[in-house]
């Protein structure tokens, strides 16, 4: 491509901006390269987001693994409460006699899949209507925008408590719930985008070759969105994991028989000083959660767009 | 620019009118107050029908919106319906409940402010410098904290160091309970030395979260504008180091900050609702938790018109902001 006579940057193939940047040796561009392995590696070449991406991953296997190394039933309660760590109970027991680690685990499988369906709905949502409304302009922006201000005024932790009380406290209404008041964000940043997006030239030219409103936003617009998109769904997992926190803390979240990290912490709070493994467990994974999501988002950015690369501590 | 606020305020009454539709549709459609009595054995149904009634449970929800509309204009937002609970008024609890959480949050996110722009402004300045790494990695952990845990750590170590203080033949400083309802007594330095204690804790544990938030995205727009052309420029005409940094490139940094302050308000309220809960406030925080639990439909109607107010006016400041920091956005 660099022998092209006119080397004028084709934006339908995003591939184009990757391959003017010399970031590899002269030996393989000789090679096609797809933008999305320059992106990955460029993640990989991040130290500390790949390191993130380990603890992620860990503490993944350690929710939806756990079970089958650590067979201790979560519902089993003939322990007394409040046993101390020792070899059958690690983490020791919880007031009803329930097995700390057995909690733990279920705990982060179910907050982890809270937070992944919070933030993948989000993301569909807010890019839907964000792409809507800054394609299509008008009234339908008007529409979409002037709700997306209302939703907005109203404090996201109010509306899920009170649904929460009216629907129930499984794990999925929480997560659906709070994915129905998060989508905000994303649908304005993705509207900006989308405004921008729609001047360029392929936009028209896909336009005048008579495409469709579905077929431009899905094949022209989100790919090119893609890096925006993607930094900010890690970005709402991270908000999910904390926002679940909060809203069980104050009791109106999660409930039983279903249990989340943010159960399990004001479940077991009040024992920080007597019984300090009880709070520090959780306190430990909940961190390193939203810790380990957002220096993948971090990475991701780098990856996504390396004019913005800033390496930091 | 006046001019401007009240266009601004006038274009908020129809949002807030069709907010307050939804979440009348919202409340009503949450929960029954008379649900729990219904549950309880020994209660006819007239008694139910007849609370029901002298409630205005009975009539359509239009009807009951379009009431409480009316009254609520007046000024009149009506009494708690909750059982077993006193009558009380919720535009008088509503207010007392807000100027409670108030002192707690203006405090908290002005401080957060001041330390997030400041530490921000050095971290970049002296990117790469030890206390750019500290500075950015503990607002990274700050930032990825729920709040519950740093206020419940808060207060424990607030409790030890009363143990400590103690021990030492001293008075215990910090109070992990809410403020006496009488005020603070005493001479001038012991009244100083309630007040602080009482709102140390809290003010700290709202104040580490925000704090995390703006001076991380301080950082970043500082960094921008430090290596934008014009601040090059600036170095080049051989103006001082410290005249480029306050007068080229703080104030221009700080446009994108302000954006964070609307942003930030939601996130403002979820940490006050927590921190309250954990240091045991009566504030607005306490009163949500209470009137959802007990179904209160005009309290929670009360609560969610007072916040969604005050985000509108939250964005109208951060408006604002930008317009006095950018001249170039002309606010007419």
């Amino acid at each position: 491509m660099p022998s092209d006579p006119s080397p004028v940057l084709n934006p339908l193939q995003p591939a184009a901006l990757g391959a003017a940047i010399p970031t590899t040796s002269e030996f393989d561009a000789t090679k096609a390269r797809k933008q999305s392995t320059l992106i990955i590696r460029r993640f990989f070449r991040h130290r500390l987001a790949v390191a993130a991406l380990v603890v992620f991953l860990l503490i993944c296997a350690f929710g939806f693994l756990g079970p089958l190394i650590w067979t201790v039933s979560v519902e089993d309660t003939t322990s007394r409460g409040y046993l101390p760590p020792s070899g059958a109970h690690p983490l020791g027991t919880i007031q009803t006699g329930k097995d700390m680690l057995a909690q733990l685990i279920v705990g982060t499988r179910l907050s982890v899949q809270i937070a992944l369906v919070v933030a993948i709905g989000s993301t569909v949502v807010g890019v839907a209507l964000g792409s809507l409304a800054g394609y299509l302009r008008g009234a339908v922006d008007s529409a979409i925008s002037r709700f997306t201000d209302l939703m907005l005024i109203i404090p996201q932790i109010a509306v899920a408590a009170i649904l929460v009380r009216a629907l129930s406290g499984s794990w999925y209404t929480v997560a659906f719930i709070l994915a129905a008041f998060a989508w905000m964000q994303i649908a304005r940043i993705t509207r900006g985008e989308t405004l921008s997006l729609a001047q360029r030239e392929f936009i028209e030219a896909a336009k005048a070759s008579g495409a469709k409103t579905r077929w431009i936003i899905f094949r022209h617009l989100v790919p090119n969105m893609i890096g925006t998109i993607t930094v900010n769904t890690t970005l709402a997992v991270a908000t999910a994991v904390l926002s679940e926190a909060a809203l069980s803390f104050i009791g109106l979240g999660v409930q039983s028989p279903d249990t989340s990290l943010g159960l399990i912490i004001s479940e077991n709070y009040s024992q920080i000083t007597n019984r300090p493994w009880l709070f520090w467990g959780p306190f430990v994974i909940i961190v390193l959660l939203s810790l380990a999501v957002n220096f993948i988002g971090d990475g991701l950015r780098d990856a996504f767009d390396p004019r913005q690369t800033k390496v930091r501590a | 620019m006046i001019r401007y606020i009240i266009r601004r305020l006038l274009i908020s009454i129809p949002i807030l009118l069709i907010g307050s539709i939804l979440a009348f549709f919202l409340v009503s459609a949450a929960g029954n107050p008379v649900a729990e009595l219904k549950a309880k054995p020994g209660t006819t149904p007239q008694q139910i029908h007849d609370l029901e009634v002298s409630l205005g449970l009975d009539q359509p929800i239009i009807v009951r919106y379009w009431r409480w509309l009316v009254n609520f204009i007046q000024g009149d937002w009506g009494q708690s319906i909750a059982l077993g609970q006193a009558k009380v008024d919720i535009f008088s609890s509503v207010m007392r409940a807000l100027w409670i959480t108030a002192r707690l949050v203006v405090g908290a996110e002005i401080l957060a402010i001041v330390l997030g722009v400041v530490v921000g402004v050095i971290a970049a300045v002296k990117q790469y410098s030890i206390f750019d790494y500290l500075a950015t990695s503990s607002a990274f952990l700050m930032f990825s904290m729920p709040i519950v845990c740093v206020a419940v750590i808060l207060k424990t170590y607030g409790i030890r160091f009363n143990n400590l203080l103690e021990s030492m033949g001293m008075d215990r400083w910090l109070s992990t309970v809410s403020p006496a309802s009488g005020g603070f007594q005493g001479s001038f330095g012991h009244q100083i030395f309630q007040y602080t204690g009482t709102y140390l804790l809290p003010t700290l544990s709202l104040t580490l979260i925000s704090f995390a938030a703006y001076s991380r995205f301080q950082r970043a727009s500082m960094l921008e504008t430090l290596n934008s052309d014009y601040v090059r420029t600036a170095r080049a005409k051989g103006i001082s180091q410290r005249r480029v940094i306050f007068r080229h490139a703080f104030r221009n940094a700080l446009i994108p900050v302000s954006t964070l302050f609307s942003l930030n308000a939601a996130a403002l309220f979820s940490g006050a609702i927590v921190t309250e809960t954990v240091f045991g406030w009566r504030g607005m925080g306490f009163m949500l938790v209470q009137s959802i639990r007990t179904f209160d439909p005009y309290m929670l109607m009360g609560w969610l018109m007072v916040t969604a107010t005050l985000v509108i006016l939250f964005n109208l400041v951060a408006d604002i902001m930008y317009g006095i920091l950018d001249p170039r956005i002309r606010l007419a």
